[in-house]
């Protein structure tokens, strides 16, 4: 079940991820195919923190299940470390765009799951959660549940769980993408303090075009959907960047946000066109089916 | 308490007057004939010489003992047997497949008819209850856990995989938490379901129970007396239902607080 780059804690260590000639196709429940992916080829290299643009529905969020071993390609190749995935991986955590912790365990319960689903010793499993909760800036909230913690706070949850293993690849799927403009940005800031620390390579996948240049070394933008890699850009801003508020009113960030738009913009107008002439379809099928009944 | 509060228990207190000084009023009015239709000053006294001087099968407290032995030993046996079928079968979808025709085949008889059955091979003892008992209690928690676990957020199951569990600790630490939402509210019903089918099973055939005071009751047309029996009957699952809503509490701390309106009624 588990992938193979777990035999090898140095291939474990280097977090480079290879998709090549990927392709994902779905079987609908009309019985159709669908394919959500089609040759997606895109590298990231061990450390890099690579976010990917494109509009809804062009499987973004298929990539990283495919990466995290959660789906299978159905053309292409997926690999960690030079190990083809077969499975969920040892060094990959993984950040949901909803709410994934368990509701009936407290706050310091779900941080400290990881280690203790890998065998830590339940002590200092507690231990590491805490101080993870501490990193976080939530000291003092363990015993909470999370129906009891705002949006933001829950996402301040979700990383510390995700860290905690010590991840050499964090995927995250528009983790910040329900919270509030404010409360955001620290997010996006504390993600890059405490990625610094470790430097997992990251794929970070969100729809929001300002967030991935302020945060990415790399922004991959993506096809409507049937997805595919329309083009890589190299984000060139110096290290460490400072507070994601103030970033963007820099000249170079300009440039790369007009650069990337003229990109994106074409795919995000065509998927909307797709989506409207769909709307547009069903509604007249509403109007034949108020006729017929 | 509030104004709202005192008028809502004074009208409930009004009902339960008018309900019961109704009935005794017209019973002993002879309006409507106490011998057939009981009569609350008949119950009472009915009670109190079960509890002075026993009834025809022995102290009252031995026949309520063994109705509730049976129905507690039903709803055990039928709550633990409902909860690893239905996890089982959530979970593993061979497992459903194979089974579920014949599930649905057998929810669909008439199951208290089996308690005759069970009363032949069992006999007259409280097996033959315990068993009919956990046979009700089995199925309505079945269908809740088995429901409860097809249920699980997908992305939950996803995110403690990913954090390194094995299966048993997804059942574990997700899948029966989340079911068990489900579970507990199946054992409201369980629980009447228990002392149905102990009393059903009594009925039908046995030496000892509040089911063979009822019938007793029944065949020598003493109304109060089935009454009186239905009372205690009465009382003893509105003590189950307290002690499950405390079980409930318990289990269920991490849930937000809900409106208590609900639980009021």
């Amino acid at each position: 079940m588990r992938s193979n780059t777990q035999r090898d804690p140095q291939l474990r260590q280097s977090g480079r991820i290879e998709l090549t000639g990927v392709t994902k196709r779905f079987q609908t429940p009309g019985g159709d195919t669908f394919t959500a992916l089609r040759d997606v080829t895109m590298t990231v290299e061990p450390g890099e923190f690579c976010a990917v643009v494109g509009p809804s529905g062009c499987g973004k969020s298929t990539t990283l299940t495919m990466v995290a071993g959660l789906d299978r390609a159905s053309e292409g190749t997926v690999s960690i470390g030079g190990q083809p995935v077969t499975g969920i991986g040892r060094g990959t955590s993984f950040m949901f765009q909803t709410d994934a912790l368990l509701p009936w365990k407290s706050v310091l319960g779900n941080v400290a799951m990881g280690p203790l689903f890998r065998g830590v010793p339940k002590k200092s499993a507690l231990t590491d959660a805490k101080d993870w909760l501490r990193m976080v800036g939530l000291a003092g909230f363990e015993d909470r549940y999370p129906h009891q913690l705002s949006g933001g706070m829950r996402k301040r949850v979700s990383l510390a769980a995700a860290l905690i293993n010590e991840p050499s690849i964090l995927l995250m799927d528009e983790p910040f993408g329900a919270l509030d403009v404010q409360t955001k940005a620290i997010m996006s800031n504390e993600l890059l303090t405490l990625w610094d620390q470790s430097k997992p390579s990251v794929i970070f996948v969100t729809h929001d075009l300002e967030e991935a240049i302020a945060l990415a070394d790399k922004v991959v933008v993506m096809t409507a959907g049937p997805g595919t890699v329309k083009a890589v850009f190299d984000i060139d801003l110096p290290r460490p960047r400072g507070s994601v508020q103030e970033i963007r009113f820099g000249q170079r960030f300009t440039e790369l946000h007009h650069e990337i738009w003229e990109s994106l913009r074409d795919e995000v107008t065509r998927a909307y066109a797709r989506t409207a002439a769909a709307a547009g379809e069903s509604d007249a099928l509403d109007r034949v089916a108020e006729v017929h009944s | 308490m509030t104004r709202r509060k005192w008028l809502v228990l004074a009208a409930q207190v009004m009902l339960a007057v008018v309900v019961f000084g109704g009935w005794q009023l017209f019973t002993s009015l002879k309006i409507v004939d106490p011998f057939f239709f009981g009569q609350p000053s008949g119950i009472i006294k009915q009670i109190s010489d079960w509890v002075h001087h026993g009834t025809n099968f022995g102290s009252i407290w031995d026949q309520i003992w063994t109705t509730m032995e049976e129905a507690i030993f039903g709803f055990l046996i039928g709550v633990a047997c409902g909860i690893v079928a239905g996890v089982l079968l959530g979970q593993i979808r061979f497992l459903s497949e194979v089974f579920s025709p014949y599930i649905k085949a057998v929810n669909a008889l008439p199951r208290i008819v089996l308690g005759a059955l069970f009363v032949i091979m069992l006999g007259l003892g409280i097996t033959s209850k315990i068993v009919l008992a956990a046979f009700l209690v089995f199925f309505v928690v079945f269908f809740n856990a088995f429901q409860g676990v097809r249920e699980v957020d997908g992305n939950l199951v996803n995110n403690v995989r990913i954090l390194g569990a094995s299966r048993l600790q997804v059942v574990r630490n997700v899948v029966i938490p989340s079911a068990l939402t489900w579970i507990i509210a199946s054992l409201h019903v369980a629980f009447g379901f228990a002392i149905i089918g102990a009393i059903v099973g009594e009925v039908l055939g046995a030496q000892h129970g509040l089911g063979v005071v009822i019938t007793d009751s029944m065949n020598n047309f003493n109304s109060d007396g089935v009454f009186a029996g239905m009372i205690i009957i009465g009382a003893i699952a509105l003590l189950a239902e307290w002690l499950i809503s405390l079980l409930e509490k318990r289990l269920l701390a991490w849930r937000p607080q809900v409106d208590t309106q609900a639980s009021a009624v």
